[in-house]
Order: structure tokens, then sequence, then C-alpha cells
């Protein structure tokens, strides 16, 4: 459905099977599939963990977490059962990957799930995909349904004696459901409020037992890693930043699309010559380089490598791999001011810095942008959203925050502009 | 009540899956209004009783999912992203063409019932945008003439 994309600096992991047709089981298998989950079956879940560990695999769908620590951190023994869950409810601004490991390789979700139950000792596993994603949940129920099939799921797995389940759960829309204990809550049949932590969902999660949650980019990996090695993996990327992502590059570039380059990649490049340049032959004013509640980097700042420890260097986040870029053709207050209204729509209410405050952003910018602004509220924009920043359950708050903090600092004259009383000069100029 | 065969197919297969009932209840809704058209008094009811919870809790629901709506809607729900990227490549001008075309404006449907407008949040498109789904169905690198186009081609289906 969506097009595929390529470029020669492409390192092909993830999406070594994209377009391969390999949502056909056999097809699959042809192409290595089930060798990984088969070699989990004749390792100890210690291996597997320690293997994932040395291919610093970290967690793709924002926070970056090391995932083999995630995973050791699931006791061993527990009195409820142990969950799995991949979060597939992709929805943060600017990021479009997971949809395309849906659909051009479902197999690798569920053979990623499955390991990492073997791993932790869970006999379950839930796929959570978004409810927009209608024609996803179908390829994957079918790849679930065949898999089952074969054996490959089920109560002896490959004839191992071993017991793994999997399920694809849909949702209904909500992008704060995203976030790990919201997650949780609506799987669970409710609204998707986060709860607090401790404990972690590691000890106390879905049904109240352990639960192990990664992105299905996260969980895409790791068959790879399993079959590669994790040094392999590790060596693709930068020290602690192991392996590949999958880039979503959007806005005003010539060749959107979602690339998959190696950790540590460098950020001006991706932007020029892997997406081809800014189009309409403008100049590049901004870059959000991690999907859309990062801080925002100016023109000059990109010259940086792509991987978690470089952005956060630099100020920002690698985030969710959406690279939304901006041409100097754009309003920034206007862009500020449709992603706060974004947050203010998504904001669950739950806890009153992210209500109020994305709220008070949204109008505040909104009546800024239409020329009736003044001074005060440029200081009252950056006062508020460092008042929500870490005040909240979930990071709903800090996603709202950020882009504003950023954003008010680093372009304060593009507000100054707008205190002339009339409307954007932006807008003027078209 | 029973509902539709495939419905209650689906709904006896999620039960199996997992260990608390009540996490069939948000796939359940959906799943019900997209053969409904929106949450009936009836479906709601008949929803809280299988799960046994209120009819209130199951309200609560419905009203933190954006998808999930009370309110009937058109045959074909129109939803433009004007997020961010959608709106860096022009979703804006998407959003009018569409409005102008249909002729309603946000969460509005057309006198004969076949279409509702609404702009949405991001929908998962954003190296594609501007970007719009018809109910499930994704339309991407629209542009003006190419949003008419989709309309026209749903409006012609719908006479079928």
């Amino acid at each position: 459905m969506a097009d595929l994309v390529s470029h020669p600096d492409e390192v092909k992991v993830v999406s070594r099977r994209f377009g391969l047709g390999a949502a056909n089981l056999d097809r699959y298998l042809e192409l290595d599939g089930y060798k990984a989950a088969q070699k989990a079956l004749q390792m100890t879940p210690d291996a597997i963990i320690a293997e994932v560990k040395a291919s610093s695999l970290r967690g793709r769908g924002g926070a970056g977490f090391p995932t083999g620590m995630k995973w050791s951190f699931v006791p061993k023994e527990s009195p409820r059962p142990k969950y799995i869950l991949c979060n597939g409810d992709e929805s943060e601004p600017g990021t479009c990957k997971d949809r395309l490991i849906f659909e051009h390789d479902p197999h690798s979700v569920i053979e990623g799930v499955m390991i990492a139950g073997l791993a932790v000792g869970s006999e379950q596993g839930y796929i959570y995909l978004r409810g927009e994603y209608r024609y996803l949940i179908e390829i994957m129920e079918k790849a679930v349904a065949d898999a089952y099939a074969r054996g490959f799921l089920g109560d002896n797995v490959f004839g191992s004696g071993k017991r793994f389940h999997a399920a694809v759960h849909s949702g209904a829309g909500a992008y704060e459901v995203g976030e790990e204990s919201a997650l949780m809550e609506s799987l669970e049949g409710k609204r998707g409020v986060p709860r607090i932590r401790p404990p972690f969902p590691a000890v106390i999660g879905l049904y109240g037992g352990p639960t192990v949650i990664n992105n299905a980019e996260t969980m895409a990996n790791v068959p790879h890693i399993l079959l590669g090695g994790g040094e392999w993996y590790a060596g693709l990327g930068t020290p602690k930043n192991g392996g590949t992502r999958l880039f979503c590059l959007s806005g005003a570039v010539e060749r959107p699309g979602v690339y998959e380059l190696p950790l540590g990649y460098n950020l001006k490049k991706m932007i020029y010559e892997v997406g081809g340049g800014i189009w309409k032959g403008r100049k590049l004013k901004a870059v959000t380089p991690g999907g859309s509640s990062v801080p925002i980097l100016k023109a000059e700042e990109i010259d940086i490598p792509a991987d978690f420890d470089s952005m956060q260097k630099a100020g920002t986040f690698l985030g969710s791999g959406g690279v939304i870029v901006i041409d100097d053709h754009t309003c920034l207050v206007k862009y500020l001011l449709r992603t706060e209204s974004f947050y203010q729509h998504e904001s669950c209410g739950w806890c009153i810095p992210c209500r109020e405050g994305t709220d008070w952003l949204k109008k505040t910018l909104k009546r800024f942008h239409a020329g009736g602004g003044v001074m005060q509220d440029i200081d009252n924009l950056a006062y508020l959203s460092e008042n929500m920043l870490g005040r909240t359950f979930c990071p709903l708050g800090d996603a709202a925050a950020m882009p504003a903090i950023a954003i008010v600092k680093k372009f304060r004259e593009e507000f100054e502009a707008h205190l002339d009383g009339k409307p954007c000069p932006f807008e003027a100029a078209k | 009540m029973q509902f539709s065969e495939n419905f209650e197919k689906r709904y006896s297969d999620w039960l199996t899956h997992y260990p608390l009932k009540r996490s069939v209840l948000v796939p359940s809704l959906l799943y019900l209004q997209d053969e409904l058209g929106y949450l009936t008094e009836e479906a709601i009811r008949e929803m809280a009783a299988r799960l046994e919870l209120t009819e209130l809790e199951v309200r609560s629901v419905i009203s933190y999912y954006s998808m999930l709506t009370t309110k009937p809607r058109g045959k074909y729900n129109v939803q433009v992203c004007t997020n961010i990227c959608c709106m860096l490549r022009g979703a804006e001008e998407i959003f009018e063409t569409a409005k102008k075309k249909l002729g309603v404006g946000h969460k509005q449907t057309t006198a004969d019932g076949q279409f509702s407008l609404e702009e949405v949040e991001c929908i998962g498109a954003c190296s594609w945008g501007p970007a719009m789904q018809v109910n499930y169905d994704f339309h991407e690198n629209l542009t003006p003439e190419k949003t008419e186009q989709v309309i026209d081609d749903y409006k012609k289906q719908g006479t079928q």
C-alpha cells in the first residue's frame, strides 16, 4: 500500500524482506524465517538475553531503553503468568515505519515476540495495532493463524513441548495508548489512562503479571540478532547504539520515505543525500528529528550522527525515528500550534499539568498566530511548558512541553514577528 | 441479542485470547460500529451485559477512543490528516478541497447520508503525506485534484 523507497546507503536488516512477499509463510521460511525462533528454543533464557544485550539493541518506540536489560528485569519466578506485549500503536506524528513491518514482514514480529517469550519465560504474547491500521490487522491475523496451523505457535511450538500463544489486538484511536502503561490499560478493556510507576511493567504489568513491552520494530530486529549474532548487530551502529533503524523522512524533502540506515548516520546527509534535499528549491529552516515530541534542531545544528546518544548530546532525542523536515516557507508558530492542538486533543486529562497545560498552549498559540499576541505571551509559553515537564504520570506532558520549549527558545524572533497586531507574516507572504 | 454471524464468530474467538473477558471490549466496540454504522443504545447495553459492566463503564471507554462514536455517520467517512507532516506538504488545502467538494465541515455528514468528513490526527502516513483515510482505506500523496477524484470514485461506488 505505502510506497517503498530505497537508497544505496541503506543497510537492510529489519527491512530485508520488504517487497519480497514475506507475508506469505512459505516465502518467509525461504527467507530464513523462523530459524531464529528454532535456534532460541535450543538456547537458555539467559543466553538469549545475553545475545540481545550484546547487540546493544535499544527500544525503537521512542525511549531508546536497552532491550536486553528490559528483559532481564523480569523476575524468573512469578506467581502470575508473564506476558509479552508488542506495541504497534504507532501514532507519534512523523512515524510510519511499523506499518511497513506489519505489511511486508508480519512473521518477523511474531518471531520476535516468541523469542522474547522464551527469554523471560512467558507463554502469551499480544500484538497491539492501532485501530486505523485495519488492513495490517488483517495481515497480522492471517500470519498468526498460519503460524498456528503449522504448529509454530500453540501448545507444542516446533515440537519442542513448549507453549507459546499469540493474539492480535485492535485499538480504536488513541495516541496515548502508545505509552506502555496506557497500552496495558487499553488491552485490559479500559480507557488508556497511564499507571504510576513503580511498579514497572516488568514486575507488575498486564493483568498484574510481569510484562515485557517492546515496539514492533524492536521485536522485528530480534530474530536477525539471534541469527547474525549480537556482536554483528552491534557493529552496524555506533557504541551502545547497536544496529540500524527505520528512519521516516517526511515534510519538506524531495524524496520522503522510510529508509533503513545504520545508527550514527549523519542527519544532514540523511536529509540532503538520502532524502534528496529540500523540496521546491527552498532552504532548510529546522528539523524535528525523532517524532513531533522531541526538541527541534535549527538548520545549522543538524551535522550530527543520528543515534540515541549523539542526539541527546545535541539537546534532542532520536525518539521514534520520525525525521520531520521544515523549510523556510513554514511558520514555526503555526507548526507549534498544530503540534499543541494535537497534544491537547490526545491528553487523557488525568494529570492536571498536561490537561491544562496543553489547552493553554493551544489557546495562547492560536491567539498569537492570529495576530492577538503580546510580548508577555512568549515568556508565558516558555514558563508554562517548562512547568509541565516531568510533572505527569506518562510522557505525554513532556511530549507537549519539549517542542514548545525548544521552538520558543530557538526561534523567538519568529514569535516577535507576529507582534504587530496583524495576522501571520508567512500567511501574508503567500 | 445476537449480532451478525461474522461478529459473533470473531467475538467468541477473542474471548479465548484473554484471561479477563473485559479485554475484548475495545475491539468489539470498533468491529460492531463497523457493522452498525455507530454504537447504538442497544449495542452498548448488550456489550455491558455480556462483559458484566455498567453501561456507564462502556460509555466511558467509548468517549476515550477517537474512532468510536455514538452518532450516525455517512457510509464513507473521509478522514483528512492535517497533523504537522501532512500540513508541511499541503494538508490544509486538501481539507478545504474535501470540504468544498462534499459541502460539509468537520464532523458533519452530507444530507444524503453518503459522506462524513473529519479532520483527524496523524494516521501514520507521514512519509506519504498529505494523506487521508476513507473508512479504512489509505489515500496518500494527495493533491487537490487527486482528492476530488478519490471522492468522485466513492460517489460512483455509492450509487451502484
